[in-house]
């Protein structure tokens, strides 16, 4: 897997059934995370499923909260609230994965 | 007071018989079961005629195939998902979940794939569900404890739904699903068994446990082929078949006279046994020969020769067959027994009876289908009572080992008429007899009866009694010269 282009912009979208505890937690935890390493350049926008179930379908979520990098390619999920920030950061290709043999 | 547990039609009519009327309405049902047993194609199965004969759409939501396999599994079958799909009868969702992409970075439910369900049962006021298979939500997800309340939570939205859900899941190790399912889906439970037994392909399928609800529990054979999935119950034990008036001709005079009514009843079953050599076919050919004569429609299936071979040798012994197979009421099948398992045997007899609808069919021999025991008999027994269930008069051929009343069968029980063929050895010569073992439901001559093939049919001679003995063969005939003289 490459890091992706310094300067692209990145597009995240943050899908969530409803405002619960987890939903606010993840994205407050999201806009930290996204403040810290891609300050300027990214955007986030929030989908709730109870709004738009259909999305579900078309964009493959089942769990919730899903984080889903759509640019820049190839696309990354994470699912969960995001309270883990090492994951989260070598989920979005932001830290190297450490070697494996 | 309990109130009748209320069930859906499964949508094959085999497994409505064995489950006493169906699937338990707005409940789960677990389908567990190997890889390629027919776990996907049941489901399909459930929702295609869920839809097209009982007017309930239904959603299948798919974890490993997509809906164009799924499509394409089924177009042999003749179901056109994409037309049930557009008629809004049908949704295949197919769920992709792949795991090397999944990163789980905190807390999190399956909501997503409560809301996704959600939308596909409103969008079709769907009354059946499908999901298959669980098991890859168990080797993508890492939360087990989470996904096991999640699944809870699942079932108990299944039912406050109202849908009628077939889940299915993998057969596991020591337990029944691999990752025990069972304990979350447990209102009705199936397994399906698919196993390889002298190098034939064996479909078994139990209902391990329903809840509120009587059932079969036996194993019971099951086909999947262009109709789709089909169960054969063992329903002989019902006995509703009706009695059927009429008298059916051996088309040997002499034999019919024999019986109390002049020949058989028409419906009936009726068996020939002997050691090799005795007759049997000539007696089976001349039975269908006469009916398709008489204007009924015979159908011969015969194991042990060809229709060449078969005609050339009765045509010998007078029984010729291929007048009335040129009017198209006489036909004849041939298999090599060894070619097909049990199950096809009796899908291609059901194929062949609906295809030809005989009055009259022949099995020549029984003992040609191969393997021994309890598999055999309850194939045989399955067999037989199609035929009586349609009214069609059977007559079957069975070789026996020595010249006992007995055979290795099984299905003597079944039997209406028993017709047993021997040779005697006398004096050095060998001389044809035959005698009635049993005719339920007339009476019948217990007389043991000689009876030789000339190019003209079967002939039986006279009984020759005299002073309290039977004569036969060339004794009889030196005790016909002493008398004369």
């Amino acid at each position: 897997m490459t890091t992706p282009e310094p300067d692209a912009k990145w597009e995240l979208r943050l899908y969530v059934a409803g405002q619960t505890p987890r939903a606010i937690t993840a994205l407050q935890n999201l806009e930290r995370i996204c403040e810290e390493h891609l300050a300027g350049r990214y955007t986030i926008e929030v989908i709730d499923l109870r709004e738009r179930p259909q999305l579900a379908r078309g964009d493959e979520i089942i769990a919730v909260p899903t984080l889903v990098r759509h640019l820049p390619e190839p696309m990354m999920k994470i699912i969960g609230d995001l309270s883990d920030t090492e994951r989260v950061l070598v989920g979005l290709q932001l830290r190297q994965r450490p070697n494996r043999p | 007071m309990a109130r009748a547990l209320e069930k859906v039609s499964s949508g094959v009519a085999g497994l409505d018989e064995l489950t006493h009327g169906g699937l338990p309405r707005g409940r789960p049902t677990l389908v567990c079961g190997g890889p390629g047993c027919g776990k996907t194609m049941l489901g399909l199965q459930f929702l295609v005629r869920g839809a097209l004969d009982h007017g309930e759409p239904g959603v299948f939501l798919a974890f490993e195939e997509t809906a164009e396999d799924l499509a394409v599994n089924v177009a042999s079958v003749g179901w056109d998902l994409d037309a049930l799909a557009a008629e809004g009868q049908l949704i295949t969702d197919h769920v992709r979940i792949d795991p090397q992409h999944i990163q789980e970075a905190g807390a999190y439910d399956l909501e997503g794939l409560f809301v996704r369900l959600g939308a596909d049962i409103a969008e079709i006021g769907a009354r059946r569900v499908v999901i298959d298979t669980l098991e890859v939500l168990f080797a993508s997800l890492r939360d087990q404890a989470l996904l096991r309340a999640e699944l809870r939570r699942l079932f108990a939205w299944l039912k406050e739904h109202g849908v009628t859900a077939m889940i299915t899941a993998e057969r596991g190790e020591g337990s029944l699903t691999r990752h025990g399912l069972e304990e979350y889906v447990s209102d009705c439970v199936l397994l399906l068994d698919h196993r390889v037994a002298h190098q034939v392909t064996t479909r078994r399928l139990r209902v391990v446990k329903y809840r509120g609800s009587a059932h079969a529990t036996d194993e019971t054979p099951f086909m999947i082929d262009e109709q789709g999935f089909r169960v054969m119950p063992l329903s002989s034990l019902r006995l509703e078949h009706e009695a059927t008036a009429g008298v059916v001709s051996s088309g040997v005079p002499d034999l019919d006279a024999m019986f109390g009514i002049g020949g058989c009843y028409r419906g009936s079953s009726i068996l020939i046994t002997g050691t090799p050599g005795s007759a049997k076919t000539t007696i089976a050919g001349s039975f269908a020969r006469t009916a398709a004569a008489g204007g009924q429609r015979a159908l011969y299936m015969s194991l042990e020769e060809s229709p060449a071979q078969l005609q050339r040798n009765l045509a010998s012994v007078g029984v010729h067959f291929p007048e009335q197979v040129a009017s198209g009421r006489l036909r004849l099948v041939s298999t090599r027994p060894s070619a097909y398992g049990l199950e096809e045997h009796l899908a291609l007899l059901l194929h062949e009876v609906n295809d030809f609808e005989p009055d009259l069919v022949v099995l020549d021999p029984l003992s040609g289908y191969g393997l021994d025991g309890a598999d055999r008999q309850a194939m045989l027994t399955r067999m037989i009572d199609l035929l009586k269930a349609r009214s069609i008069t059977g007559v079957f051929t069975g070789l026996l080992s020595s010249a006992r009343d007995e055979t290795d069968l099984g299905i003597s029980s079944v039997i209406d008429t028993w017709l047993t063929l021997g040779n005697i050895e006398r004096n050095g010569e060998r001389t044809r007899t035959l005698a009635i073992v049993k005719a339920r439901g007339m009476s019948h001559s217990n007389q043991v009866r000689e009876f030789v093939l000339t190019d003209e049919g079967i002939e039986l001679l006279d009984v020759y009694r005299r002073g309290g003995d039977v004569y036969t063969g060339a004794a009889r005939r030196q005790r016909m010269e002493e008398d004369r003289a």
